[in-house]
């Protein structure tokens, strides 16, 4: 049977995947563009069982999530770029404690207060390296809000999986704008649950002990094994340790479970990529029109190709590389001052071929302005 | 009675100075604890960052030691998550008051049930010396050498204009009245503070000239007083102790099963 055909925000389609991915508790404070996601939750969640809460701040909705994680529970926040700075530091913390978490930044205008209403991408680099320090992260986004929906579930799994943050970088565009999707039915896409230790009570249970495939099972506060959880480098009891066989031995861990696993973190959509001589790169609402581009130049013959990236971090260098390194040209289509082309160009052998085109007014890119640019590249004039 | 279960033994010894009231605190705390017959499995223990926040690390609770200032924010969320766990936060002054402000006055006004125990040495210890809000005006430190302009917190005053349904404030001079202060706090349903005046003599009594553990405890002893005592009346400077504000209010968790309960009744009303 197909699941029910909707029409609604991106923002909407993302609460949808939350929801089908288990979601039971979400903190928030309200920030354009982003504040449909905590107005449908506060409605969603109480109907289910589940526990909203509107925190004092973006740093303290970070530190609520945490928090419930901990107590076993499948947690979200959702903000936007001013939000998402104030973020940083608890988003650290669940880098360093390995705390399950999923949170959405649906990008604006900056930097500071810049544009709240209008589009941007300006916040890639900032999911990668905004909180201090020497880390590892998974951002995700998509351009549709079929992609929306799957993506959000995907941020779950991946949270779980890899015991770590995962944040879903969106953009106003597809977070406002309102299209058809088709609600996938229970059972139809995979979901994973919290990993949960088999150690009995009363038996010595290491929190932060991998196991041989690199998962760490968790005990849920409350539970029949008591442990300390720190932002401080820590052992395998989660106890606070300046041991520098252990310091080195964490932050080679929590890089390497997922810089180590890139391959399986990757997820992009490859549009008419084998034969291409120019292949356009994009994500998010950029993606749409970059599709349109290419969609045109194929029905006059022109052998074009849009690779739309869905994994942003860790930046599937291999896999972008295998895909266009054969293209006599590519084009990083983003809506900033070129984020995601640097990585593009450290997959390439010859990265004087990657161009960018960008727009930085705040105004969604369109196919025309894509076209415009590619025939100054081309030399062809304006 | 045995305190030592309690205690996570091989994590000793701990890292606080000779003479520093903390770990009186954690001897109260725990004792507190003992009288209350709790099991360890359902007490949360949150902290931040500072010499109070190490306190977590050596209890055999649940403990989580999170960032500077942001320890009721991630209570928050565990107590709202599992609302049967009893959830005690541990924090200095710096990291309760002015770092973390905004969440304490916030926690008050929710009034949600977890206790805020506030260590209060008048300093920042862990960073060598550096005035609170809880300094006060004269008080020298490493970053008011000429003496400190910034006027302090009255936290019993703040924690109830905020909304806290219990309040109170002792010293770990006075251990009995500690113990009875804590255990009277964790029983509250609804957002308890206790504040608690502990000597740091590495840095607030060294810098004010304040002599060791013993003279900073005499202190208290000497500048303290029993709430609403005619001591108090002959001489205003005396800080009082005891509870300040002790009332029934609708409890955050309490309210929010009623938005459940709400949510499901409608529900089963109307099915999309």
């Amino acid at each position: 049977m197909p699941g029910a055909v909707r029409f609604m925000q991106g923002n909407e389609a993302c609460v949808e995947g939350a929801l089908y991915a288990g979601l039971e508790f979400f903190a928030g404070y309200p920030i354009t563009p982003s504040s449909e996601i905590a107005e449908q939750l506060s409605y969603r969640l109480p109907r289910q069982g589940g526990r909203f809460i509107q925190m004092e701040d973006e740093i303290a909705s970070m530190c609520a999530i945490i928090g419930a994680s901990l107590t076993g529970r499948k947690v979200l926040t959702a903000t936007s770029g001013p939000g998402f700075s104030l973020m940083q530091e608890a988003l650290g913390f669940a880098v360093m404690a390995e705390i399950p978490c999923v949170i959405v930044n649906v990008q604006r205008g900056g930097p500071s207060t810049g544009l709240p209403t209008h589009m941007s991408q300006g916040d890639v680099n900032q999911a990668r390296w905004g909180t201090h320090g020497d880390h590892a992260i998974i951002a995700l986004t998509a351009s549709n809000h079929q992609d929306v929906f799957a993506i959000t579930v995907e941020a779950f799994n991946m949270a779980e999986t890899f015991r770590t943050p995962v944040v879903l970088l969106f953009d106003e565009v597809v977070g406002h704008m309102r299209e058809r999707i088709i609600l996938p039915q229970p059972g139809e896409l995979a979901l994973v649950e919290r990993l949960r230790t088999s150690v009995p009570g009363g038996v010595d249970y290491h929190p932060y002990l991998p196991r041989e495939d690199g998962r760490l099972p968790m005990s849920d506060f409350g539970g029949v094994h008591r442990y300390n959880v720190t932002g401080l480098y820590h052992d395998m009891w989660g106890f606070p340790s300046e041991n520098p066989k252990v310091v080195h031995g964490l932050i080679r861990h929590l890089v390497d479970k997922i810089e180590s696993n890139v391959d399986n973190i990757a997820r992009y959509k490859a549009y008419y990529i084998d034969d291409a001589r120019t292949v356009l790169v994009s994500y998010g609402a950029s993606a749409r029109s970059a599709l349109h581009v290419v969609e045109s130049a194929r029905r006059k013959g022109q052998k074009f190709g849009l690779l739309e990236l869905q994994t942003l971090w860790p930046f599937p260098h291999d896999i972008v590389g295998e895909a266009v390194g054969r293209a006599k040209r590519v084009i990083v289509v983003e809506m900033n001052m070129g984020h995601i082309l640097h990585e593009v160009r450290k997959a390439l052998t010859n990265p004087s071929n990657v161009f960018l085109v960008n727009r930085l007014d705040g105004v969604f890119i369109t196919p025309t302005d894509i076209r415009q640019a590619l025939r100054l590249i081309e030399g062809k004039g304006i | 009675m045995s305190i030592h279960k309690y205690l996570r033994e091989r994590f000793f010894p701990h890292i606080w100075c000779a003479g520093c009231g903390h770990g009186t605190v954690l001897n109260g705390l725990i004792r507190a604890i003992e009288s209350l017959g709790l099991s360890r499995n359902e007490i949360v223990m949150v902290s931040g960052i500072g010499c109070s926040s190490r306190i977590t690390g050596y209890l055999d609770f649940h403990t989580l030691h999170t960032l500077h200032g942001r320890a009721l924010a991630f209570a928050t969320g565990i107590k709202l998550s599992k609302p049967e766990l009893n959830v005690i936060v541990p924090m200095g002054d710096g990291d309760a008051l002015a770092i973390g402000g905004n969440h304490f006055i916030h926690a008050a006004r929710r009034n949600i049930a977890m206790t805020a125990l506030v260590m209060n040495n008048r300093i920042y210890g862990m960073t060598g010396g550096q005035f609170s809000p809880l300094s006060g005006c004269g008080m020298t430190a490493t970053t008011a050498p000429y003496a400190n302009i910034d006027p302090d917190f009255d936290v019993a005053a703040l924690a109830t204009a905020a909304g806290a349904s219990f309040v109170a404030r002792t010293t770990t001079f006075h251990v009995k009245e500690m113990i009875d202060l804590i255990r009277q706090a964790i029983l509250h349903d609804g957002f308890s503070v206790v504040e608690i005046l502990s000597q740091c003599p590495t840095y607030f009594g060294r810098k004010n000239k304040m002599g060791g553990a013993v003279e900073m405890l005499n202190w208290y002893k000497e500048r303290t007083t029993p709430l609403g005592s005619k001591a108090k009346q002959n001489d205003p400077s005396l800080i009082e102790r005891g509870i300040f504000m002790q009332v029934d209010k609708p409890e955050y968790c309490s309210q929010y099963e009623k938005i459940l309960q709400k949510a499901q009744s409608a529900n089963s009303q109307t099915k999309e």
